[in-house]
């Protein structure tokens, strides 16, 4: 299948390992990403100044992609909850399509709608599916140990990840890590949010949060906590040195994106995966699979 | 906070929280505190308090909510939305509330300098000549910046 990949704002600048392992996975389970250089920011952070405005900043990117007449996928947790958003509130209340419409229209665009979005791990649950991906597995992950983390925007609100996943009990990222040969374990706080949507406004309530989940993953025999978010990332591998120093803890909890780990067990290497990026090395993972 | 005086409270802001986008369902709450015992941030930071919130946009203390520092505390994770039996999705509400906070000049540094970034790079980071040769030595596309449609749309 072909889908316009969504990089947004953090991915393509911070987050290189995540994008070139999505890409290198997608293309070898035959998903072609198509990229439009005219994509922008998703309007997200532009949310709690003027929700209007977020509404015309997604509708423009929907806009351009539905001139392509192909459906989106995001990397970002925050930037697929907003498209998806936003077009699913323009198809609900025409006259809130009719006053974007306007302020598109000083651009020169124009969005009828619907445009589909989706995550590209929505794009592997439901595109691919758990059964081909064990089936493409080159080097099962045996004994590889992992600690899975959702994210609030992959599960919530509902209404928008409705026959896709549950946020009481979330299913999807535990069953793709299983299909590349991986255990993995649970632990309390696993639908925790991860604290970053606050960050720049109290940086001592967002890591309070943090810290939670990463105690909690260390106590496990996880080898390390995967992430499917570039802003959960900022909070569990960005903040975690600062986290483990306030709370004097000998915090090292390695970090990895899902496409990292699948890349691994479709055969892709260390080094095209982008893992010399990470920060805290999973040196335990690259250890039983690279030897 | 001192002790209020209902009479003096703005009892049209309910109204004006209700008319904003996303700020619709305030009115149906019925106080259950399924909200604030859902919220991650009210475990780790009492200052906020979803419910509290909410019955203080209902009687009417406008001023004391969109001048408050609690507001700014949400981290929009929903789990408040997902549990609420009234549908009032309170996410967000309080995005309606900070939306009519700004509107009142009662604005975070750092959310404008957000804006400022997105209407000169229409991107939270700027792609330099850096980043793209960073990018194009692990074999992916430029990034191109499209700061004029930002721009226009946001001015």
């Amino acid at each position: 299948m072909e889908t316009l990949l969504y990089l947004g704002c953090t991915v393509p600048v911070r987050n290189l390992n995540y994008e070139v392992s999505a890409r290198l996975t997608a293309q070898a389970l035959g998903i072609t990403f198509r990229d439009l250089e005219s994509f922008g920011c998703c309007g997200f952070p532009l949310k709690s100044i003027n929700a209007r405005d977020t509404m015309v900043i997604a509708a423009r990117n929907l806009a351009l992609a539905e001139r392509e007449g192909l459906e989106v996928c995001g990397l970002c947790n925050a930037c697929v909850g907003t498209l998806t958003e936003v077009a699913h509130v323009l198809e609900s209340r025409p006259e809130l399509k009719e006053e974007v419409n306007t302020r598109l229209a000083s651009i020169g665009l124009r969005y009828e709608g619907p445009v589909r979005v989706r995550h590209y791990m929505r794009l592997l649950w439901e595109e691919i599916g758990v059964d081909a991906i064990r089936t493409a597995v080159k080097r099962p992950l045996a004994g590889v140990i992992l600690a899975p983390h959702y994210g609030c925007h992959y599960l919530k609100p509902s209404e928008l990840t409705a026959g896709f996943d549950s946020p009481e009990v979330p299913v999807t990222l535990a069953e793709l890590i299983l299909a590349t040969g991986a255990e993995v374990v649970d632990y309390p706080s696993l639908k925790d949010c991860c604290g970053g949507g606050v960050l720049g406004m109290s940086e001592d309530t967002a890591n309070a949060l943090a810290t939670k989940k990463l105690k909690d993953v260390a106590q496990t025999a996880a080898h390390a906590l995967v992430l499917v978010c570039p802003f959960c990332n900022v909070m569990y591998e960005g903040q975690q040195k600062k986290i483990a120093k306030k709370a004097a803890l000998d915090l090292k909890v390695p970090v990895v994106y899902y496409p990292q780990v699948l890349g691994l067990a479709l055969g892709l290497s260390s080094e095209e995966l982008g893992f010399k990026m990470n920060r805290v090395k999973p040196s335990t993972v690259l250890k039983i699979v690279e030897g | 906070m001192s002790r209020i005086k209902l009479n003096e409270l703005d009892a049209s802001f309910k109204d004006l929280v209700a008319r904003q986008p996303g700020g619709e369902g305030i009115k149906a709450c019925f106080a259950c505190k399924a909200c604030t015992s859902a919220c991650p941030i009210e475990a780790v930071d009492k200052r906020y308090d979803p419910r509290k919130i909410i019955r203080m946009a209902l009687l009417g203390m406008k001023k004391e909510v969109l001048e408050s520092d609690f507001i700014w505390l949400c981290s929009s994770c929903y789990g408040c939305h997902e549990v609420c039996p009234q549908n009032v999705r309170f996410t967000d509400v309080m995005f309606a509330i900070k939306n009519l906070a700004v509107a009142e000049a009662c604005i975070p540094a750092g959310l404008t300098a957000q804006k400022t970034l997105l209407k000169d790079h229409g991107r939270l980071y700027e792609v330099t000549d850096f980043e793209n040769e960073k990018r194009e030595k692990m074999g992916l596309p430029h990034i191109v910046e499209h700061a004029e449609d930002y721009s226009t749309l946001l001015d």
